[in-house]
Formats: structure tokens, sequence, C-alpha cells
């Protein structure tokens, strides 16, 4: 074993309350960020996993039709309107009126070729076409405002994971068959194989029959959507052979803002990321992130300083000890290993315990509460990056709080540190 | 009697040789502690330095020791003229050619009195090595020390521990010794004890000694006494004929 290892083990082995005290607090330290970067990021999964599994990552739209120009004409002086305005009489002024038109179902240009080039994007995984609109569906005396959503069913289970999400039947929309949520047959009282009738602000109406029932566990969609196949949606919406939207899913899905306007350059489409759709979500998940990392921020400056000032106090206890040391032959750079190396080793051996002592944490925390399913209230995300990222952090810690200690060790006058300890 | 004359004196290249040697202290109001100090010790010769206490011995113990620097002069060990030395090198010459023998023995607690005297050699290779441990064993043997060598030195008495302290010193087979007053702190008795066995390996290693001492009887059985007073030299003689 080197002379550095040697000396560093035994010095720990020997000090052993300065040993236990530094790695306590190192555990503590590394227990503590583990439990709360477990529970937090397991928070936010879920949080994002429930939002994004009724929602594309990418929604590419055509871009809304511009405002037009509704009236032209010259004001006199002695109008009311001129008066108005301040306008003396015989001043001339020039009266516009801009409106912004109602946005009709519009289709976009060469969809098939534009699929395609949202494709190439980098980071795209899947697209999927949607022809999507209002309708009233009808069930007896029951009426009910919808979502119509026509779908290409192979591509739009590669967007939202439909067949892992049906109550009822099954995942299938070919000719009149439709699929809705369970929200919206409670309010209708259907079942699988009923028949509804969806009917269009064109008055154009269609019988469909449910072949199955999901549950993506967001009550909105439950309550309002009808999934159709594209070629019946674009019937009911008077949109023959069109689309109104792209959806995309991307791999990484913070990535998601970056590549919509990547989108957006290539297509020359309104391109929005479930980012930008869910602003306030992402506000609260960055502002959660912020105090989680600030937490662990004071938490490894409290650890560090702990272990400098532990590790301080030990060298000037065994400043005659370093004297002989150096007496004897060990240059200023072995002392500075030896202490290094301590430093090194309490951060690891800390580390080793700490994530013994945050992961039972973050198991009994997630069996206090459970949902009716099983699932825990707040779930744990237990990661072998977080485990890594722990591990560089303690190793960091312990290598930066021993430095000052072990520069002070080696700066000793051996001389003076003999004779005068 | 040629072996009890003066070596200071003496032809061919010392062990150390120190010449117009000087040490100050302090900033703003200077102490000289040395005031050039002309020393040489031959292979062999074992030398007591003695003086009223504050004369400048641990000083000069310290810059013969290589722990400290002149602040003029020249300091050589082996032929090496030390100014020029940085840190490490001169930090290497130390570990290689100086052995330490303390008042206070000065072992390392945490570590077993075989460790203690395998330390400078682990230090200087890096590494333990089966030889380093065979010379550590050895030296505790000719200590009389072979069946405490998993002792710690709280476990042993001081007369033990000091002969542990001896046997790190010569380890690694230094051609200079330094004892700063080894009998100093042990009872009459072990004291001698001591003193025979730093004499014999003087004889048997042919190291250069240089023992600091307070002690008349110790002075008179070394082959030189060289007497410190206020920072220099003030006389040089072989003792009396027993």
């Amino acid at each position: 074993m080197p002379f550095e290892w040697f000396v560093a083990l035994r010095y720990l082995r020997e000090g052993r309350i300065q040993t236990v005290l530094i790695l306590l607090g190192v555990s503590t330290g590394v227990g503590v960020i583990i439990f709360l970067s477990a529970l937090i990021t397991g928070l936010q999964s879920r949080l994002i996993e429930s939002t994004l599994g009724s929602q594309a990552h990418v929604v590419v739209r055509p871009p809304e039709e511009m405002p037009r120009l509704l009236h032209e004409g010259r004001v006199e002086g002695t109008d009311p309107a001129a008066v108005a305005r301040n306008l003396a009489p015989g001043d001339e002024a020039l009266a516009v009126r801009l409106e912004k038109p109602a946005q009709r179902l519009r289709s976009i240009n060469q969809w098939p070729q534009v699929m395609r080039d949202i494709e190439q994007v980098r980071g795209v995984t899947d697209v999927s076409p949607l022809v999507a609109g209002s309708a009233f569906v009808t069930r007896g005396e029951a009426s009910r405002s919808v979502a119509l959503r026509g779908i290409d069913p192979e591509r739009f289970r590669r967007i939202i994971d439909m067949p892992e999400h049906m109550a009822a039947g099954t995942f299938r929309v070919q000719g009149t068959e439709a699929v809705i949520g369970t929200g919206l047959a409670t309010d209708l009282g259907v079942r699988v194989g009923d028949r509804i009738r969806v009917l269009t602000a064109g008055d154009r109406a269609d019988i469909f029959t449910i072949s199955g029932i999901f549950d993506l566990e967001n009550k909105g969609v439950n309550d309002s959507w009808v999934l159709v196949s594209l070629k019946s949606a674009q019937n009911l919406l008077d949109l023959a052979g069109g689309i109104s939207a792209i959806e995309a899913r991307v791999d990484r899905i913070f990535t998601a803002e970056t590549i919509a306007r990547a989108v957006a350059r290539r297509t020359g489409l309104v391109a929005e990321s479930w980012m930008a759709i869910n602003g306030q979500l992402l506000v609260g998940l960055r502002s959660q992130s912020s105090s989680s990392t600030m937490i662990q921020a004071f938490v490894v400056v409290a650890v560090a300083l702990g272990i400098a000032s532990v590790l301080v106090v030990w060298v000037v206890q065994k400043n005659r000890e370093i004297g002989i040391l150096r007496a004897f032959g060990t240059t200023r750079g072995q002392v500075l290993r030896v202490f290094l190396i301590q430093g090194l080793l309490l951060g690891a051996a800390g580390w080793v315990v700490g994530v013994g002592i945050g992961t039972v944490l973050s198991y009994i925390f997630a069996g206090l509460a459970t949902n009716p399913d099983g699932t825990p209230t707040f779930p744990v995300n237990l990661s072998w990056q977080l485990f890594a990222g722990t591990l560089v952090m303690a190793l960091g810690v312990g290598l930066l709080s021993a430095t000052a200690p072990a520069r002070r060790a080696a700066g000793l006058d051996p001389a003076e540190a003999i004779h005068h300890g | 009697m040629a072996e009890r004359m003066p070596a200071g004196t003496g032809s061919g290249q010392p062990v150390v040789l120190l010449e117009g040697v000087t040490r100050d202290y302090g900033r703003d109001v200077v102490t000289r502690v040395l005031k050039g100090v002309d020393l040489r010790l031959a292979a062999g010769e074992f030398t007591a330095l003695v003086g009223p206490s504050g004369s400048g011995k641990s000083t000069l113990l310290n810059l013969v020791g290589l722990l400290d620097r002149a602040t003029s002069g020249r300091v050589c060990l082996e032929g090496v003229d030390t100014a020029g030395l940085d840190d490490t090198a001169l930090t290497r010459l130390r570990g290689r050619s100086i052995g330490f023998v303390f008042q206070f023995h000065h072992l390392l607690p945490a570590f077993t009195a075989l460790e203690n005297v395998m330390l400078p050699g682990i230090a200087r290779d890096g590494r333990p090595s089966d030889a380093l441990r065979r010379k550590a064993e050895e030296m505790l043997d000719r200590m009389g020390m072979s069946d405490r060598l998993r002792y710690k030195p709280g476990q042993l008495s001081g007369g033990q521990q000091q002969r542990v302290a001896i046997a790190r010193a010569l380890c690694l087979g230094p051609r200079l010794i330094l004892a700063d007053e080894p009998t100093g702190n042990l009872d009459t008795a072990a004291g001698a004890q001591v003193f025979e066995l730093l004499r014999r390996i003087n004889r048997e290693e042919r190291a250069a000694f240089l023992v600091v001492t307070h002690d008349q009887h110790i002075a008179d059985r070394c082959d030189r006494v060289v007497e410190l007073v206020d920072g220099s030299i003030v006389s040089e003689h072989a003792p009396p004929p027993a």
C-alpha cells in the first residue's frame, strides 16, 4: 500500500471520534440530498407523466389568419367621432378598423410531406396527423359538447399510449367506430357496443359505435374527447383530405421547446411544445427544482465546513507527528496527499452510509401514504444518476474541505512542529 | 588515542561541514542566535554538543539536521552544499542521510513499534517492502525489542520507546545521527543502557553522531565535546581520559 494511503488509513482508524463525526456529517448530507432529490424528481416525474399522458410533446398547426381591413374612410373634423378624437374643424383623419378574424378550421397544405419533414427534425421520434374540431354528441335525450378528434390509430398510439389506458373495449377506430373517455361515457350512459350520434356545426352528422372507453387520468380529456378515424373526422368537419394539426413525440421531453422552434423554422407553421402549452406547470417545476437545489447547496456547504473544521483540529493535534514525519524524509507533497486522501476516503465512506440512509428514508416515506390503486402518493425516483451524482459530490466535498487542512499540514515548519507541537 | 582526537580538524571529506553559519530570528527586532559557527563532523565520530540553555544548541541541531536553513554561511552534508536545494530535495537528503533521536522519542502513537521503524523507509520508497520489514525487524532485534514488534508506543516503557526511536533513526543506514538529549527523559539505568546502545552502534555503523546533552557523564564519554555559548563555539576538545 502506498505510503500516503498507509498513513491516511491508520490515522482515520485511530482518530475514531473525529472519523465518526465526519462520517456522520457526510452521510447525513448525502442521505438528505438523495432523499430530497428522489422525492422531488419522483413528484415531478409523476406530474409530467400525468400531463404528457394525454398530450403530444409538440403540436404543429397552420398559422393563424391575419387581421383584415374591415373599414376605411375619412373623418371630417365636425363628425362626432372626430370631436371625440380632438380634431379641429377642417382636420381630416383616416379611420381604419382592423379585426382579427374568427379562426376557421384550415388544413395544413401538403401535410404528408410536412409530416415527413417533421420526422426529419432531430429529436422527433413519432408524428401523427390530427383532425380536431368541436362537435355535439347525442344519445337519446342526452347531448354533450365534445372535442372531436380524427386520428390515425397506428400513429396516434405512439403519441399517447391509448391501449394502455383502455378502461373497457379496445382502442379501434375503423369505419364508424369511436373511442370515448370514461367521463363522457358516464354522462351519456353508454357502454362499449352502444351507438352515439355526432353532429358538427356544419350540420353534418354520423352515427358511431363505441368500440372502447379510455381513462387518461385527466378529467377534461375523459369528459370531452371523441376519437374517430381520420376520414370520419374529415367528413364531419368538412376538411376532405386535410388535417388540422400534426402531433409529435420527442425523445427527451425537456428539449421539446427547442425542437418545436426547429419544426417551426423548417415548416413555416406554428409549432407549440408541451412546455409552452403548460407554462404554469413548468414554472412550478422550475421553482421546485430551484428550492431543492438551494437546500442541497446549503447542505453541501454545511457538510464541507464540518469536515474542514474537524480536519483542521485534527491537523493541529497532529502538528508534532507531522513534524516528525517531515524530519524522517516525508515530503510536503506526501503530507498534503495524506490529508487529501483522508478527505476522499471520508467522502467515499460517508457516501456509502448516506446512500443507505437516503434509500431507506425514501422507501419509508413512499410507503407512508398510498393511492387507492396501491401506488405511493409521494413517489420517489432513485436512479443510478442520482447515486453517481452524489458520489461525485461527496468525493468533491471531501477533497475540497480537506484542501485547507492539508495545505496547513504540508506547510508546517518541521523544526517548529517537533519542538512546540 | 587517535580515535579520541578532535576530528573537526581532520582531513578528508567530513559528513557535515558548517562554515560561518549564522541564524537570525525576527524581522523588526533581529536576534542572531548563531554567530558564525564552523563545525566538521567526520564519519564514525561521536561528538557531544554542550552549552547552557539558550546558547543555540537546538538551532544548531536543526541546521545540521536540515530542518532549518542558515541565514548565512554554508551547510554541507556529505559534500552537498544544501543552500541550493529546494524543500523536496532537502527533505529527500535528510531522509536518506540523517537519523534523529529526540528526548521524548516522538514515536507515532497510531503505529506499532515495527511500523514506526519502517515509516521513514516507506516514505522514501513510496510503499513498504519485505526487505524493509526484514531490516526494521533486524534493527529492533539489535535493540533487544524483537518481542515487542507489534506493540504500540503507549504499551512500551520509556527506555523501550527510546530503543524503538533509535531503531527508527538507524533503519535506513544514515551517515549522521542527531540525538537531542537522548537520555534526558530516562532514569539513570535506562539512560546508561541507551547511551551504551548508541555508542555501540556508532562503532559498528561508523556513522557520525552529534549528541546534545546537559549530562557531563555522557559528554565525558564522547570522542569530542563542542561547547556552544551565546551562539558561538567557545571550545572544542577531547574529554579527559576516564
